[in-house]
């Protein structure tokens, strides 16, 4: 399912504990770093690279493929994908076989067939996002940044 | 969460500003604090180098402050804020985030007397050179855009000459030339016109006037739509590595908010001028209220209008909401709930009638603001645009007997009654001088 709306995406993050990061790089400068560093330090998720070229960031350790990543640590509940559109399909047939629950794809990381594969898989599929902004937006640290959140609510947020 | 989306009025009362999460407080809390304590040195480092959220010092933000700036971007349909101690600071920081020395700028040459100043002189000191083309004529921006131009800068009201700008022909102009269509949205509130609807990319505000309300403090801001391609090549201050930020590529690290993310993180930084939550606080207060506020500024407006143009003493008013007014097409279109409550006519008797008129008034404040909940009247060419040159008067359009309002929310009658007593003392000018 294509997850369009934002309290979809809150719920997909409620509900998640693990995350798969294909193309996390240790680069400081990358995005992907940015997102990678945001999830470990914020603690909320447990977040591991899967990049062959890599043994471990910041301490945690790498996985080459998603196959081997299942094997050890069972399937992830959200892969997060930082690659070229092209490469997306690919990926999405890996996380399939890897029985992930949701695939995440990226700013610009946009693939019809990549899309359409995961969400008739049955994985929740989202889009064009980033899952550091999308996390932010829900607990607080968007709103911190002045940005508009669309949260509108008078009940008291619970962490 | 819901999925509903809300009302202008309750998001002007509830975006931005849920229960406090750790008090439960109903009003925003007001944080007077310079700094924030970290949690470790690693949360510290990430804070530092932008990977996470979070607050490091009052110049880069504050939790008083992001509430107002939430608030604000919600109202104007936007991605983001940047609130600054005022609208030209937010002007400057606009500027900043788009061009350096070298670039170039289009702008409105009905702009207000101080951003005429700040883009001619101090930006033009900077490096930054701006092309001012007649507000009315979208071709005229058009032949001036050249191959280093940046921004194109209009006031959605021209202040003080009262024209609309063409926002949907201004912002395909831009966009053509792939550069952001900026917009002072000051003097039309996003009660009133919200231009990112209309194309514009980047929104400023003196938060100072009908955000605020009252004439109590200064504020400003900027509002981004994040929908400008800021990847496409000619903004290389967010599509190259800043050595601000240890190399960072803001637009490849931040995406859709690295416009946002780079006016506060390097330029608000740097420019150092911050809004005090103070005065963030209380911008808060003024937005709760505007959708109520501006319809009575408005209907008051209308009918200070509709009585001056009824007077033998006025030569001629400039108010975009009249049924004849030049402006009327585009006001229709911009502005349709009216065309706010400052706009400008002329006493027959020039500059001896304009003194005679503001020495007389009793209810009107004679003082160099606008937009606050009282009625402000002023002589520009005496004041606010006496720094500029007589050509640059003319191309602003202020004659010597242009008088600029600020109708306030007074009871209209009382407004009437003291204007009556101000053209009576023009008249008497002008008969001395015949």
């Amino acid at each position: 399912m294509i997850l369009e709306t934002a309290a979809e995406r809150r719920a997909l993050l409620d509900r998640s504990r693990t995350v798969a990061m294909v193309g996390a790089s240790a680069n400081p400068t990358r995005p992907s770093y940015f997102v990678f560093s945001f999830l470990r330090t914020r603690g909320k998720l447990d977040v591991t690279p899967i990049n062959p070229a890599i043994a471990a960031i910041d301490g945690v350790r790498a996985y080459p493929s998603l196959a081997a990543y299942a094997a050890e640590r069972g399937a992830p509940d959200i892969v997060d994908v930082f690659r070229r559109p092209d490469d997306a399909p690919q990926v999405a047939r890996e996380a399939i076989a890897a029985g992930a629950k949701a695939i995440w794809f990226q700013y610009g990381v946009i693939n019809d067939e990549a899309i359409r594969l995961a969400d008739e898989a049955g994985l929740d599929v989202v889009v064009d996002r980033c899952l550091k902004v999308e996390s932010a937006r829900f607990d607080g640290g968007l709103a911190l940044g002045g940005l508009n959140t669309g949260v509108v609510t008078a009940r008291r947020r619970v962490r | 969460m819901s999925e509903k989306a809300f009302g202008f009025r309750t998001r002007a009362l509830h975006a931005g500003t849920p229960p406090d999460e750790s008090t439960g407080a109903r009003a925003l809390p007001l944080h007077l604090t310079t700094s924030f304590v970290f949690d470790s040195t690693e949360h510290a480092a990430e804070l530092f180098a932008l990977r996470t959220y979070g607050n490091i010092y009052t110049r880069i933000g504050n939790p008083t402050v992001a509430a107002f700036e939430e608030k604000l971007a919600s109202l104007e349909g936007g991605l983001g804020a940047v609130a600054t101690a005022s609208g030209l600071a937010a002007q400057l920081v606009a500027v900043l985030s788009l061009a350096q020395a070298g670039d170039h700028l289009v702008a409105s040459a009905n702009l207000y007397g101080g951003t005429v100043t700040q883009f001619s002189v101090t930006l033009k000191r900077m490096g930054i050179e701006t092309t001012f083309v007649p507000a009315g004529d979208p071709e005229g921006v058009r032949g001036a855009l050249r191959e280093n131009t940046r921004a194109v800068f209009v006031e959605t009201i021209g202040n003080p000459s009262g024209n609309v700008a063409d926002l949907e022909a201004l912002a395909a102009i831009a966009h053509g030339a792939g550069v952001p269509l900026v917009v002072d949205n000051t003097f039309a509130t996003p009660f009133l016109c919200r231009p990112i609807e209309f194309g514009a990319d980047v929104v400023v505000h003196s938060a100072t006037k009908f955000i605020g309300g009252h004439g109590t403090v200064l504020g400003g801001a900027l509002v981004e739509s994040g929908r400008f391609p800021w990847s496409a090549g000619k903004h290389v201050l967010l599509s190259t590595p800043s050595p601000g930020y240890h190399g960072l590529n803001f637009v490849e690290t931040f995406g859709e908010y690295a416009f946002l993310t780079r006016a506060r993180a390097e330029v608000l930084r740097d420019v150092g001028a911050a809004i005090s939550p103070m005065n963030a606080w209380l911008m808060v207060q003024g937005l709760e209220t505007l959708a109520l506020r501006m319809p009575q500024h408005v209907a008051n407006a209308r009918a200070v209008a509709a009585f001056l143009r009824g007077r033998e003493e006025v030569a001629w008013v400039a108010y975009a909401d009249l049924p004849d007014s030049p402006e009327r097409e585009r006001a229709a279109k911009y502005l349709p709930l009216g065309a706010g409550s400052v706009f400008t006519f002329g006493l027959r008797g020039g500059r001896e009638a304009g003194r005679a008129f503001i020495e007389a008034l009793e209810l009107w404040s004679h003082l160099a603001n606008v937009g606050d909940a009282k009625s402000l009247v002023i002589h520009p060419a005496s004041t606010t645009h006496q720094q500029l040159s007589d050509e640059q008067l003319v191309a602003a359009g202020v004659g010597p007997e242009m008088v600029r309002l600020s109708v306030g929310l007074e009871d209209v009658d009382d407004l009437l009654w003291d204007l009556e007593r101000g053209l009576a003392a023009a008249a008497r000018a002008a008969e001395v001088r015949a």
